[in-house]
């Protein structure tokens, strides 16, 4: 059975025709060209997938497009702003953050609804926030300096 | 330490020669840095394009009329298959094709020359739970996976084998018609000098049994292909593979058409770790399916079958003899190792001399006997896990030296800095060391745990560990070392062809395009191919265009494993950047009437420093280059010096140089639950020069991070022929919050085997931390863990061991009953000095 939706995604919205029980990261990917977000397991494990909905990090695997209708969602795509890096994406590409990027995508939105809610948190707090992340390539080692970095610029006037 | 063997003065006319190209290449610049790239921490070249999703991975990968394939997999862990039947998937609305092992030719393969076991679909037999029977292309994912569902396949269950103890007893079940004996894939024996003799001459004499059990890569990308056969008959395949080259030439044999025809392209890879260095099924079945559909069909594995797919760690039993003086000396070692190899032989036969040919590397090892078997069980095939095949025996050894230095009453640092193998020079085994950065990791690392402190001499093991007020946890800290091989020395098929090839092109931009093979799995590769260029053309690495792993358009190379990259498309990408340099320096001198060797490039202009106004811009360089000498391509080649032991076997080993790494643990255990918290992990890694630290450090975390997940809870556990757990959540992986800090001392030894001196750094800090680990844990409660994963269950049983008097130990309790092959008796070759001029193929 399909459904006529219409999805707000990155501040466009979107009128789509879709299986209802196809997920919110097949329905990014595949039918919007989002291939930004990516998959390391389907079933809710591993957080590669996480997307924002209305600012909350939540796992688009997992996610039924029909239950969104009204929701705001972000994806790595719609983190830069007019060609200018969010100050995640520039401190994870200039501490090496990124080895093979699979994990990248997930973790930056997962960092940027932190730094909303806490914005200079601390190490700990950061690890807790990402913990629902796997990464199997930098250790986290960078991946937690490039988020306090990114913090840190974003609290100190520019 | 540095050594240096004739380098050349870059920029000059004369071709460069095959020793030392780094020194030569950096301008006479008046600058406070040696190096206008090299050693700066910048960002990888394709960093932008990682953090906005712009990477293109495999399954990112959608075109036109793209059908969607599935695999069939057995569901038996061993089973003779009876009948396929795909009439009821064939008649599914949406089904384009549906493929068995009848519709590929009847060729079986396999990444090694020796191990061609293997089949896409199987036909007659399935020797795991997950094996490929049958493949289906569809409109959609969900089709394709209906489908698949409803092909009829009739097996014949048969006794599945699932330990090397079981595959031994029961010679009577054959899992394949091949190998060394009834499931003995494959046994060695290798005999450097008389260990019998060795272990007389000892003032102490140590045998230990350990058990290093099996893991898997787990890369965050699934494996995916997409494969596209044209009208024309050719075919095209994208896939997330480490290896390109070796996917090329086995597609060719598997499909039984022409290589000519087949274009295989490394999508980025979004982590490999060695676990997608095969051809695979997906990859084989892909093409097939385009071929009858005419339609470009991607399969994209579930992470269930990447657990399948696998081509991991061994499970390694180890027993392992040492004789000691009382100083800590080595006399002699004897190591046995039996590996449990799985369904198939993949990198299997180089694994088991890998278990046993790295060790001599490190210490001061005079004579040396290895016995290796490889076994195959019912279960997925273990192959080159990061670190390929040392890990095991890295563990046992270290944690033998461990158990000596009690013993002996000595500080482990201290025993182990006063053993260390020497530099430029052979070990027992026949490998050339070359340089040897190991005594300053260990001081480095001894120095920033403040390890005397911690350590503080060995505690009498009833008296336990130093107790923490108030609660049941001790802290320990451990100590453990290691070195590895900067990529193999022999390619896994024999021939004397070039093992990486670049080439250069500068256009009259001034932009330079690479093209090499190698294929960038996070490590960084397509950075490197820009930053060496750019280093010696006076370039920013942003004008240089890299263009990897593409085999109609790429020069070969033979694939991301072994830590090869840097160091083979290094020498090659300087080779081909030189031979641009000359041509373009001799255009510019020509021009400025002056020597080509009085020009410095540097801030994309080419001058005599001393005459700088008068630089000309790069591009315009390259114009005068290009007006007399026609269009600037340049190629560069690299193969490893020539230096395989003279004896059979002796070409598993050998690499230009080996790194080296020396790793602290600090941790706590719960007395009460077993259970252990890290704190921190300091490791020193000799990397020969850090061509990026930034990056070097990242390979160093990431190898530390991955050693903490096989020290402390990644196993690969079977039940009844089936596997545990195919998943994420129950495969248990470390995440930020069982991580711990991590802190990296980057030793510089300036090999003169690398580019610009630089050595690996993307696995081998993975193999101290693993027994250091458990020799803290030891340190901490007194508890012998001789088996990885060390879980809180292995920790409470040692402590009740302890409680009733008995020794901590806790451990594989005995050894096969196993006859191991006649040694290949050879002299020893340990403390001969390294041939003066190692013989390096296209080096002029
Ligand atoms: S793909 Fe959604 S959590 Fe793994
Ligand atoms: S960078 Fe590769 S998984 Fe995180």
């Amino acid at each position: 059975m399909k459904a006529r939706l219409s999805l707000t995604v990155n501040g466009e919205t979107h009128d789509i025709l879709v299986p209802v029980h196809k997920t919110l990261l097949e329905v990014l990917r595949e039918d919007l060209g989002l291939t930004g977000t990516k998959h390391g397991c389907e079933l809710g494990e591993c957080g590669t997938c996480t997307v924002l909905v209305n600012g909350e990090p939540v796992l688009s695997c997992l996610a039924l497009p029909a239950d969104l209708a009204d929701a705001e969602i972000t994806t790595v795509e719609g983190m830069a702003e007019g060609g200018r890096l969010h100050p995640l994406q520039q401190a994870f590409a200039e501490l090496g953050a990124a080895q093979c990027g699979y994990c990248t995508p997930g973790i930056l939105l997962t960092a940027q609804a932190l730094l909303a809610d806490r914005p200079s948190p601390t190490r700990q707090e950061v690890k807790e926030a990402l913990a629902g992340n796997l990464c199997r390539c930098t250790g986290y080692t960078k991946i937690l300096d490039a988020v306090e970095l990114a913090a840190l610029r974003m609290g100190a006037p520019r | 330490m540095s050594v240096e063997s004739g380098g050349s003065s870059a920029g000059s006319a004369r071709a460069t020669d095959g020793g030392r190209f780094g020194r030569g290449a950096e301008p006479p610049s008046e600058g406070k840095h040696e190096f206008a790239v090299i050693g700066r921490p910048l960002p990888k070249i394709d960093a932008w394009a990682k953090v906005t999703g712009e990477t293109r991975y495999a399954d990112d990968f959608f075109l036109p009329r793209m059908a969607y394939g599935r695999l069939l997999r057995s569901p038996h862990a061993h089973a003779r298959i009876r009948s396929i039947d795909a009439t009821r998937a064939r008649a599914l609305p949406g089904v384009y094709a549906v493929i068995t092992g009848a519709d590929l030719p009847r060729v079986k393969f396999g990444i090694l020359p020796v191990s061609q076991d293997e089949e896409a679909l199987c036909t007659e037999k399935v020797r795991m739970v997950g094996d490929a029977v049958a493949a289906v292309a569809a409109v959609d994912e969900e089709t394709a996976d209906h489908a698949c569902r409803l092909i009829d396949v009739e097996y014949e269950p048969l006794r599945a084998l699932m330990s090397i103890e079981e595959s031994l007893a029961h010679p009577e079940v054959r899992i394949h018609e091949y190998g060394d004996g009834p499931n003995v894939h494959k046994n060695v024996a290798l005999q450097f000098g008389d260990v019998e003799a060795a272990f007389a001459r000892a003032d102490l004499v140590r045998e230990d049994v350990f058990f290093y059990e099996g893991n898997t890569h787990l890369p965050m990308e699934q494996h995916a292909a997409v494969a596209s056969a044209g009208p024309d008959g050719k075919l095209t395949l994208w896939s997330s593979t480490q290896t390109p080259h070796y996917v090329h030439r086995l597609l060719a044999k598997i499909l039984e058409m022409p290589a000519a025809h087949i274009r295989v392209v490394a999508t980025p890879v979004g982590g490999g770790f060695g676990g997608k260095l095969d051809p695979f099924a997906h990859e084989i079945a892909a093409c097939r399916l385009s071929q009858l559909t005419g339609r470009p069909v991607k399969i994209a594995c579930t992470r269930e079958e990447v657990f399948y797919i696998h081509r991991g760690r061994h499970p390694v039993l180890m027993w392992i003899k040492t004789g000691f003086t009382k100083h800590g000396e080595i006399t002699g070692c004897h190591l046995r190792t039996w590996l449990d190899g799985g369904a198939y032989g993949s990198y299997g036969v180089a694994s088991t001399f890998y278990t046993g040919v790295i060790n001599p590397v490190t210490y001061k090892i005079p004579v040396y006997k290895f016995e290796g078997a490889r076994v195959f069980t019912n279960k997925p095939p273990c192959g080159p896990k990061r670190g390929h095949g040392t890990p095991q025996p890295r563990f046992a050894l270290e944690c033998q030296i461990d158990k000596a230095a009690e013993q002996l009453g000595l500080d482990p640092a201290e025993m182990r800095k006063r053993i260390l193998a020497e530099p430029f020079t052979k070990t027992a085994n026949h490998l050339t060391v070359t340089t040897i950065g190991l005594g300053e990791c260990i001081d480095r690392v001894v120095e920033a745990s403040g390890w005397r402190a911690k350590w503080g001499g060995w505690r009498s093991q009833s008296e336990g560990a130093s107790a923490a007020p108030s609660d049941n946890r001790r802290r320990g800290v451990g100590i453990a070392c290691s070195a590895y091989l900067t990529g193999a020395g022999t390619a896994v098929y024999w021939n004397s062809m070039p093992h990486s090839g670049v080439i250069v092109r500068a256009d009259r931009s001034g932009g330079v395009a690479v093209l090499c093979g190698a294929t960038d799995i996070g490590q960084g590769s397509d950075s490197i191919l820009a930053y060496l260029p750019a280093e010696i053309l006076g370039i920013d690495p942003k004008d240089v265009h890299v263009h990897p792993a593409d085999t109609s358009l790429t020069p070969v190379d033979l694939g991301s494993y072994s830590s090869r990259v840097t160091l083979m498309c290094g020498m090659a990408a300087i080779q081909a950047s030189q031979r641009l340099r000359e041509v373009v320096a001799r255009a510019v001198a020509r021009k400025l009437e002056v020597d080509p060797g009085a020009l410095a490039f540097r801030e994309r202009k080419v001058g005599v420093p001393d005459d700088w106004e008068k630089a000309v811009d790069f591009a315009q360089a390259v114009e005068l280059a290009e007006a007399m000498h026609g269009v600037l391509a340049f190629a560069g080649s690299y193969a490893p010096p020539k230096r395989a032991g003279k004896y059979k076997g002796g070409g598993v080993g050998p690499s230009p140089c080996y790194s080296y790494s020396a790793c602290v643990v600090e941790l706590s255990v719960d007395e009460e639950t077993g259970e252990i918290e890290l704190h921190d992990v300091w490791i020193g890694h000799d990397i020969g020069r850090a061509l990026n630290p930034l990056l070097v450090e990242g390979q160093v975390e990431g190898s530390v991070y991955m050693g903490i997940g096989e020290a402390l809870m990644e196993g690969q556990v079977f039940r009844n022929g089936v596997h545990k757990q195919p998943s994420l959540l129950e495969y248990k992986s470390p995440t930020t919050l069982e991580t711990p800090e991590i802190h990296t001392f980057l030793v510089e030894t300036d090999d003169p085997e690398g580019p610009f001196g630089a050595k690996e750094a993307g696995q081998g800090p993975l193999l101290p931390v693993i027994p250091a680990i458990a020799n803290a844990v030891y340190h901490a409660v007194g508890v012998r863990c001789d088996e990885v994963p060390i879980t809180p269950e292995m920790i409470l049983k040692g402590l009740e061991l302890r409680r009733r008097g008995k020794a901590a130990r806790v451990g594989p309790e005995r050894i096969p009953r196993f006859t191991f092959k006649e040694p290949v008796v050879v002299e020893s070759a340990f403390g001969q000095p390294a041939d003066a001029i190692a013989v390096r193929p296209f080096a002029q």
